[in-house]
């Protein structure tokens, strides 16, 4: 064994590792920044395996996308709205955590058991090393144009949807319920905008 | 089988990667620790980390040098005096800022996440000197040229914002969630423009290399680099560039009147000293790669070759290649502290501006100019290959 694939086994081994724990901290653990933060940890380990594979620019878009992009956004969401209190109690928590650790358990098995079974080519195909940023370029301006195009036309539905969320205020009449919406610039009451509008507090208007 | 990159840092002569016999520090090294017994194996992994430290210990002294010009240039700029009893005009004034820093005591607060809060300043550190893997000296001179160059950078620096994050959760202050979030606002509005300006300079060179970036502007000296091609490009990569460092006038996440500190309210002692590193390491590898990408690199304004040509010599005697990569380190270096001296004085006299002004600014200016910068250098460099790259 040489030193270098010495170093390969160790980093794929800590690699896995990070990813698995991380993964399964992700899902178990109570508190959600938590989650969100082991997610980019997770992230970052998918990367240095696609390094690993000897695919830096798939390597580099990674983080660039997902824990740049995607992960902070999701961070962002989540320090804007976290109130630091308990979750209301749901009821038969109990049996739906059972069911869909069940379900896992099989997916996993069923995941195993492709693994196990499968015959795979190995060494896989011979990495292209610095060439695949061209590759990749000309493939998805040649036979990959339409799911390209697609996936941008889907990331305009997002935005425009996300705009149409957020500025509901700029409408005149709410969007979902077609009633008037509030248009004061005084801070607003909690759920005037959603489907139930509570009766009008008037008197804090007359007040201000 | 992943290949171990290979850490080249040999003095080489710029524009040729050609070494002479005795001026490859690598294998000399490897084969003089050969001739005492060690595998070839071994030796290349003892070779290893010594480029890494030397970058290292680059970029610390970098901040040093920089955090006594920003002291010096403040107080220029004030009519004040500066530092002046801790060495010759001040300049050992870093050093005991450093050992204030490293002597104070480590606080964290009662109801702070501790783990989190530890792990904050690390991940905004981590990734900035990583991004120092690409930088350019001279031909050979950097830790590893890989393909994706600049791109590492660009992804790299996408990492910080969660750490300025983290660091702003973990403190349990409404200051430092509230810097965080501002944080990663701004860096996330300007990566953007910042990335298609560095695309128009990659545009040209057909490369995401660094040393391919500089090679294509060494045609001829000063008139080759690309801020005659890409002035636009020039002055939005450098905005945006500023505003990732959170310098002045973008230092909106830390701004003083609004957050106290932003997201380093709660940090004391050698925490807050990451954070401290970490913006002017950024700084000084921003300045570098603006460098790199728009005034030629490690090139001198006249050419080499030229150069070696009149005087007579070959430009692989191994005493001009000696000093040409000489002249490539202080070349880069020069062009790099010529911009934070800039950033210095920029930051001295000018108002910071308002968030909402940050952001239209962003959004609505940058970006669309950067576009358009984009859309005419594609323009140009099929209309005169021979000027805009082919």
């Amino acid at each position: 064994m040489t030193i270098a694939s010495v170093t390969q086994l160790i980093c794929f081994v800590a690699l896995s590792l990070t990813l698995v724990l991380g993964a399964l901290g992700v899902v178990l653990l109570p508190n959600i920044v938590y989650s969100a933060f082991l997610l980019a940890g997770v992230f970052l380990s998918v990367a240095g395996l696609y390094l690993l594979l000897n695919a830096s620019f798939v390597a580099a878009a990674q983080v660039l996308v997902y824990v740049g992009a995607v992960n902070v956004l999701i961070l962002f969401a989540i320090m804007l709205v976290n109130k630091k209190e308990a979750m209301a109690e749901i009821p038969g928590l109990l049996l739906r955590r059972v069911l869909s650790g069940a379900v896992c358990l099989g997916l996993f098995l069923l995941l195993l058991r492709v693994d196990l079974t499968t015959p795979w080519a190995v060494p896989g195909p011979t990495p292209l090393g610095e060439d695949a940023t061209t590759l990749i370029g000309i493939h998805l301006f040649s036979d990959y144009l339409l799911p390209f195009e697609l996936a941008s036309v889907l990331l305009l539905m997002a935005m425009i949807g996300a705009i149409v969320l957020a500025r509901r205020d700029v409408y005149s009449s709410d969007v979902i319920t077609g009633e008037a919406a509030d248009q004061g610039l005084i801070e607003k009451e909690r759920t005037p905008l959603l489907l139930e509008s509570p009766p009008r507090d008037t008197t804090l208007l007359e007040k201000v | 089988m992943i290949d171990p990159a290979p850490a080249l840092l040999t003095t080489a002569w710029p524009g040729l990667a050609l070494v002479g016999p005795g001026l490859d520090l690598q294998s000399s090294f490897t084969s003089t620790l050969e001739e005492f017994g060690l595998s070839q194996a071994a030796a290349h992994l003892l070779w290893l980390p010594l480029p890494m430290l030397l970058v290292l210990v680059a970029a610390v002294v970098g901040v040093l040098v920089n955090v006594w010009l920003e002291r010096k240039i403040s107080a220029a700029v004030q009519q004040r005096i500066g530092p002046e009893y801790a060495g010759a005009l001040g300049v050992l004034q870093p050093m005991a800022d450093g050992l204030k820093l490293l002597f104070k005591e480590d606080v964290i607060p009662k109801r702070a996440d501790g783990l989190l809060f530890t792990l904050g300043p690390v991940l905004v550190l981590v990734p900035v000197i990583l991004s120092w893997l690409v930088v350019p000296f001279g031909q050979n001179l950097l830790i590893s040229d890989v393909g994706i160059g600049v791109f590492l950078w660009i992804a790299l620096s996408s990492i910080q914002p969660i750490g300025l994050l983290m660091s702003g959760y973990a403190s349990n202050n409404k200051y430092s969630l509230l810097g965080g979030l501002r944080a990663a606002a701004q860096s996330i509005s300007y990566e953007i423009p910042l990335a298609l300006a560095v695309l128009a300079v990659v545009m040209m060179s057909n490369s995401l290399s660094t040393v391919d970036i500089v090679n294509q502007q060494s045609g001829a000296g000063i008139l080759s680099w690309n801020i005659w091609r890409q002035p636009v490009g020039f002055l939005i990569f450098w905005i945006c560039a500023l505003a990732e460092c959170e310098r002045l006038p973008f230092d909106l996440p830390e701004a003083e009147e609004e957050l106290v500190a932003g997201y380093q309210t709660e940090y004391a002692g050698m925490k807050f000293a990451l954070f401290y590193l970490g913006s002017y390491i950024n700084l000084v590898l921003s300045a570098l790669l603006v460098a790199v990408l728009y005034l030629g690199g490690w090139g001198f304004p006249l050419p080499v070759e030229w150069l070696a040509g009149a005087l007579g010599q070959s430009v692989d005697a191994p005493l001009v290649q000696v000093i040409t990569g000489s002249l490539g380190i202080v070349m880069t270096v020069l062009k790099a502290y010529l911009l934070v001296f800039i950033a210095i004085l920029l930051r001295w006299t000018l108002p910071r501006v308002r968030i909402d002004q940050l952001l239209d600014f962003g959004w609505k200016f940058l970006l669309p100019i950067a576009l358009v910068n984009l859309l005419v250098t594609a323009g140009l460099k099929l209309a005169f290959p021979s000027f805009f790259g082919g």
